[in-house]
């Protein structure tokens, strides 16, 4: 890969009999926002925290901007920028004299003034810290993720904990730096997130990549996943419906039938045809493509947020 | 460097917004000025400036519930783990806390030592660069301890009772509160192992004798060179992360910090020059009246031991 900014191999992490990361390898390339999808305790925080120098790995190879963190973190902490998971500030630093501080660390910067304005904090630009809503305060850990204008990002959780609402202000944020093509790698929980916001993603559980590559490609991976869901107006026996032209399974839900389905049209034809022969009638029906989330029970047999 | 400055810059400038700075490094210092000035000395000029030496070690030695606090405080709540990556050094991180809180103590000192003039009227303070250079070493050195006690704990509950065991026997065995002279024969020799007698003694000797550096070599060598090693052990003892564990050879790290004083201690029992002096000051407070010492406790290698800088006399000027 000429153009990977940062590259793993074999990376493993132990905490005392725990094997928190087993052979972790993945590449990122410029300008490419890159997910580590996974459930909490998946080792994602783990082995984002070795790429920032923050931990020391046991083996495996590290690169990020050409150096090691381990041998050069001095060096390498010029290059990137970070918004951690559980971390704080004080609690009587104002927003700008934080944007300062942190800033006044680096060679390079960027305008504390233009981050407060693009990340909505100008208003805030005197308050406590400890006056700062959640999503204030993460904004404002965003902001000084870019106080060095770094060439690496790395958002560690960023939308954990936030309500929907503020979390899809976090997805504007991370959509407009990944215009101006930063390389960010993040790790989420959240598949909304992953499959929003990621060019590609590496689904890691229990400390392995089971799964790499764009959204599309692990969705299409997962074959024939796609469901349609049908409420009728009187009950069906799911059996029944299993024996349609291209169901291959059925089972029912509160009155729902989710019928598994190859290609979806075929099995809407022979559905219609089966319900007026029955004189049933339709009351709703979805067609639910894979998602992420499918991808990761087809791998892991459990869901993602167990 | 510049990473050292502005983290400075921000730990003034937090201490003074945060209300609990305010009560254990102005407002109490402040209250034991009070006390000793008023209560223990009678608001008698001279007896004012001897109580300066125990008044001066205390603000100097409560450095270490700040600095310990602080930084635990900061490890608990994740805001190292922020300065972790950032290309900030422990060094910075440590040594930043170290001057600020010496650029916070200054006027503290300051202030005690102009209600000192004015309210008290004690008009000579001794030797000026005498009381200079054991207040920075002392703050520097009780500084890092209070770094290092936050390096050997984990909870700030944990911190605290360490504080507690370490401030009680600093202050009640070494002079600062009572006078070395005025405690059992025993405790006089356990005090002679701890640096708060030192301070203690070197500031007293400093304020009412006018002892100039030189004279006080013991007081600020041992606290110099103090101050470097508990400084030197709590940059070895440095954790950013909440979770990471002590290792197994902090304990005896921090058991390296005790050993200057213990071997001091033992030399100095041999010797006596500490607890000779705060006989001698002691004595003279008690009986100003009395131009010459018993010569029991006469002490003549020390020229200015024998020459009190005339304060003893100065009651008889009082109205």
């Amino acid at each position: 890969m000429a153009n990977s900014i940062l590259q793993v191999e074999n990376l493993v992490k132990h905490y005392g009999n725990v094997q928190a990361v087993r052979g972790v390898s993945f590449h990122v390339d410029e300008g490419e926002v890159f997910g580590l999808l996974g459930p909490n305790g998946a080792g994602k925080t783990s082995t984002v925290e070795m790429l920032e120098g923050l931990r020391t790995r046991d083996s495996g190879r590290i690169s990020v901007c050409g150096l090691d963190p381990q041998e050069n973190p001095g060096r390498l902490k010029h290059e990137i920028g970070a918004a951690l998971q559980s971390t704080s500030l004080p609690d009587k630093i104002r927003v700008m004299e934080a944007l300062r501080l942190f800033s006044s660390f680096y060679k390079r910067h960027r305008d504390p003034e233009e981050l407060l304005k693009r990340f909505g904090l100008v208003e805030k630009r005197n308050t406590f810290y400890n006056q700062l809503s959640g999503g204030q305060k993460q904004r404002l850990a965003l902001a000084m993720a870019l106080v060095n204008d770094p060439q690496v990002l790395f958002f560690d959780e960023p939308t954990s904990g936030l309500d929907p609402q503020v979390r899809r202000e976090i997805y504007d944020i991370v959509e407009e730096l990944k215009r101006e093509k930063k390389t960010i790698v993040m790790t989420t929980h959240y598949i909304e997130e992953a499959e929003r916001l990621c060019d590609r993603v590496a689904i890691i559980d229990h400390g392995q990549v089971i799964a790499l590559g764009s959204p599309r490609e692990l969705k299409d991976r997962s074959g024939d996943k796609t469901r349609v869901q049908v409420r009728l107006t009187r009950p069906d026996s799911p059996d029944v419906l299993k024996n349609l032209e291209g169901v291959t399974e059925c089972r029912e839900l509160n009155g729902t039938y989710i019928l598994q389905a190859q290609r979806p049209p075929q099995v809407i034809v022979s559905l219609v045809k089966h319900l007026e022969i029955q004189g049933n009638e339709l009351l709703g029906l979805e067609i639910l493509t894979p998602s992420l989330e499918d991808v990761f029970i087809e791998l892991t047999g459990r869901r993602l947020r167990d | 460097m510049t990473n050292f400055v502005s983290l400075t810059r921000m730990r003034i400038q937090l201490a003074l917004r945060n209300r609990m700075f305010i009560f254990f490094s102005v407002i109490m210092p402040m209250g034991f000025f009070f006390l000793y000035s008023g209560v223990f000395a009678q608001s008698v000029p001279y007896k004012v400036a001897y109580y300066l030496g125990p008044i001066l070690s205390l603000t100097v030695m409560g450095s270490f519930w700040g600095l310990s606090a602080a930084l635990v405080m900061f490890r608990e709540q994740g805001i190292l783990r922020r300065f972790h990556v950032t290309p900030v050094t422990p060094g910075d991180m440590l040594a930043s806390s170290i001057v600020a809180n010496y650029v916070l103590t200054l006027p503290t000192v300051a202030v005690e030592l102009f209600f000192a003039r004015t309210i008290f009227h004690v008009h000579n303070f001794g030797d000026w660069s005498s009381i200079i250079l054991l207040m920075t070493v002392g703050t520097i050195s009780f500084g890092s301890l209070g770094l290092v006690v936050a390096s050997v704990t984990n909870t700030m509950q944990e911190t605290q009772v360490i504080n507690q065991l370490l401030w009680l026997p600093l202050i009640f065995l070494s002079g600062a509160t009572f006078p070395l002279a005025f405690l059992p024969k025993t405790v006089q020799r356990v005090g002679l192992f701890l640096p708060a007698t030192y301070l203690v003694n070197g500031l007293q000797q400093a304020v009412f004798h006018d002892r100039h550096p030189w004279q006080l070599l013991v007081e600020s060598v041992s606290l110099g060179s103090w101050a470097v090693l508990t400084f030197f052990v709590s940059s070895q003892l440095f954790r950013w992360e909440p979770e990471s564990k002590i290792p197994r050879k902090a304990k005896l790290w921090a058991l390296a910090t005790a050993i200057p004083f213990f071997f001091l201690g033992i030399w100095e029992i041999r010797k006596d020059d500490i607890i000779r002096e705060a006989k001698v000051s002691f004595f003279e407070v008690e009986h100003p009246a009395m131009p010459q010492m018993p010569p029991s406790v006469a002490q003549p290698e020390k020229p200015s031991a024998s020459d009190p800088g005339g304060k003893p006399s100065q009651p008889a000027a009082k109205p």
